[in-house]
């Protein structure tokens, strides 16, 4: 069945009657990123206004791939386990060479996670769980929806905007703009902010279709599959995933000189998925032809206003870096504005996202691009390199580490920004933490679901942890009077180390490893964490 | 022969340095880059039994009964 689409309520602005408080914190956008933003800040008491100048969720098919590290994020803003439940879980990808399948991998063949390693769900419901979680927090969370912001100017201490209603226009003032306006940022565009990068030929068809039947071949388990050179289409490849509601995915590369409206037609479409599934009955669900291209700016943070997801950056979506990526701006920007705004630091940690999330888009851009360049050759030497890549692949291994149909969103290592303290341990500082199952008081758990949303001391070991103002403690396999819980099947122990007393971030991230439980270099490192010189 | 991969997590950042290396050649300047290059990378090599081995896995994965694999 398709997704139905129920519009959001318009509510007259209090603004139009007559000029509000100023806010703590207005975000620009209710996609995804806007969304969890406003959730993000939400759990942490800061209370956001959020404008948008639409009032459905994101309509058609975008995003569909939604990684592990994003989930778990998902998780702490207590949407993950709808989103899971909704979602295909997928973990083997299969590359074809022709009629050939030259590669596979598994993605996560590791038990002990909560989540896994991929899910696909429909952009549509993943921004209708964060819109209908957002109701949660009624006090903090004022969407308004039919807002246009339609200008801004930073005044130094706060932001002044324009917005236009159905009612009318009014302005608003706000210590912090987080422009969450997505890859056309008008917000980026009144600032004359250049968003460089490259730019590639190449049209994609991207369809959705609802199926009975599974294409996956004779087997119903839902895997992602790449071909280079399908036998079904006269294009440089194609891409298939299933996705929730019995709804597949199908990205047919176009080549660069094609009609982007004529090939989106049904007419055009048709021909090309029955050339996929034969007779096998299907709904054309959603059709659009895309460019893509992978650009970021320069800088995120521009005094008070901030630019959080596609507004920030893009990438071509091999890889599912796009929304994911952006999922992890907002878990790295939440708890430092929330900590700038409730006076626990200085606005200069706000600079850390800058520096920490500017690496990131920037490894995502460059796996994106790699991969878009392996699958679209610009040059016959290109497609001859790429061909014997593939054909070497059946035999070699060293050739199947070569082919390159998108480098999965993976969570980034922020070693080299200053909030951490280097040091030595089975996860180092800037590393993401790895999830891990324990057992509780009340029962089975997760170790991110116990650490991530505040600063946490934790160790898989004996050592007693000290306390420390404004520091959660955690212990694993160990009694005190903090909470404590055992670990199951050794998982916790392993990947952390029996010996260790890790430092970590509200937002997962190692920030500080101890062997020792002195307070001093502990609260030396919290305090470099949360921005203050070294 | 299998040949097991030794480029490690360098795999997609040596074939992007290829590809840049070959950037806006013709098609007759990139197959003389290729030959150079073949002949470059078989001296870093030296070992003759080990190129001897190397050219007939290339030869073999190349040839016509072979490509369906
Ligand atoms: C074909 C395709 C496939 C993709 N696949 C994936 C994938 O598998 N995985 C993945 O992670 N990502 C994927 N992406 C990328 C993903 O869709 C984006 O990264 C994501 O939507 C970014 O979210 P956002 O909230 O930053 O921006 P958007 O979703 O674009 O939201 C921006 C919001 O701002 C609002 N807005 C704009 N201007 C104003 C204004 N002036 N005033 C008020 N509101 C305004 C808009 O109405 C909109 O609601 C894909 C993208 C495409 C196109």
């Amino acid at each position: 069945m398709a997704y139905d689409y129920a519009p959001f309520p318009y509510t007259r602005p209090p603004g139009l009657t007559q000029q509000e408080q100023r806010h703590p914190v207005v975000i620009v956008g209710a996609g995804p990123i806007g969304l969890a933003m406003a959730i993000d800040l939400a759990q942490q008491g800061i209370a956001s206004v959020v404008l948008d100048d639409n009032n459905v969720v994101s309509v058609g098919s975008r995003a569909i791939c939604w990684a592990k590290r994003t989930l778990e994020i998902f998780d702490r803003l207590g949407v993950g386990e709808r989103m899971l439940a909704k979602g295909v879980t997928w973990k083997v990808g299969r590359n074809f060479h022709g009629d050939n399948q030259v590669y596979a991998f598994d993605l996560l063949p590791e038990p002990g996670h909560k989540y896994p390693a991929f899910i696909n769900l429909q952009q549509y419901y993943v921004e209708q769980y964060l819109a209908e979680r957002a109701q949660d927090f009624p006090d903090l969370i004022d969407i308004r929806f039919l807002n246009k912001v339609t200008y801004h100017t930073d005044h130094g201490d706060h932001v002044a905007l324009d917005i236009s209603t159905p009612d009318g226009t009014y302005t608003l003032e706000a210590d912090y703009y987080l422009a969450c306006d997505g890859a056309g940022s008008a917000t980026r565009a009144r600032m004359a902010l250049p968003f460089e990068g490259q730019t590639f030929e190449e049209h994609f068809l991207i369809v959705d279709v609802e199926m009975e039947t599974s294409p996956f071949g004779n087997h119903d388990t839902p895997e992602r599959w790449f071909w280079f050179n399908p036998p079904f289409h006269n294009g440089q490849s194609a891409l298939l995933h299933k996705q929730p509601d019995n709804i597949y995915r199908i990205d047919l590369q176009l080549g660069p000189d094609t009609d982007p409206k004529e090939e989106a037609t049904e007419a055009k479409v048709t021909p090309r998925i029955k050339a996929i599934v034969g007779d096998t009955p299907f709904r054309l669900d959603w059709m659009s032809v895309y460019k893509f291209r992978c650009a970021k700016l320069d800088r995120f943070v521009h005094n008070r206003v901030i630019f959080v997801g596609d507004s920030a950056h893009v990438v071509s979506p091999f890889g599912a870096r796009g929304g994911n990526g952006g999922i992890q701006d907002v878990d790295n920007l939440g708890w430092k504005l929330a900590a700038v705004l409730k006076g626990d630091a200085s606005a200069p940690l706000i600079e850390s996202y800058n520096t920490e999330r500017v690496h990131g888009s920037a490894e995502n851009i460059l796996n994106s691009a790699r991969a878009t360049n392996f699958m679209t050759p610009k040059s016959p030497i290109e497609a001859l390199f790429r061909d014997a890549v593939l054909s070497l692949a059946a035999d070699h291994p060293f050739a199947r580490k070569l082919i390159n149909s998108g480098r999965l969103s993976q969570p980034c290592d922020l070693a080299g920004s200053s909030l951490q303290t280097p040091g030595d341990a089975p996860l180092r500082p800037g590393f993401p933490m790895i999830d891990a199952p324990l057992t509780g008081p009340d029962g089975p758990t997760w170790l991110l679901s116990q650490a991530q949303g505040a600063f946490t001391l934790m160790t898989a070991g004996t050592t007693p942890l000290p306390e420390i103002d404004k520091i959660n403690r955690i212990g694993i396999n160990q009694t005190a009077d903090y909470p404590c819980f055992a670990s199951v099947d050794g998982h916790a122990e392993t990947r952390y180390g029996k010996d260790k007393i890790y430092l970590l971030r509200p937002d997962g991230h190692v920030c500080a490893v101890f062997d020792t439980p002195d307070t001093a270099p502990i609260i030396a490192a919290h305090d470099r964490a949360l921005g203050a010189s070294t | 022969m299998i040949l097991d991969d030794k480029l490690g997590s360098h795999a997609d950042a040596f074939y992007n340095a290829l590809m840049d290396c070959h950037a806006g050649l013709t098609e007759a300047q990139s197959h003389a880059l290729n030959a150079r290059l073949v002949l470059i990378l078989a001296n870093e090599i030296g070992d003759l039994a080990q190129l001897e081995k190397l050219l007939a896995t290339a030869r073999k994965t190349g040839s016509p009964e072979f490509s369906g694999s």
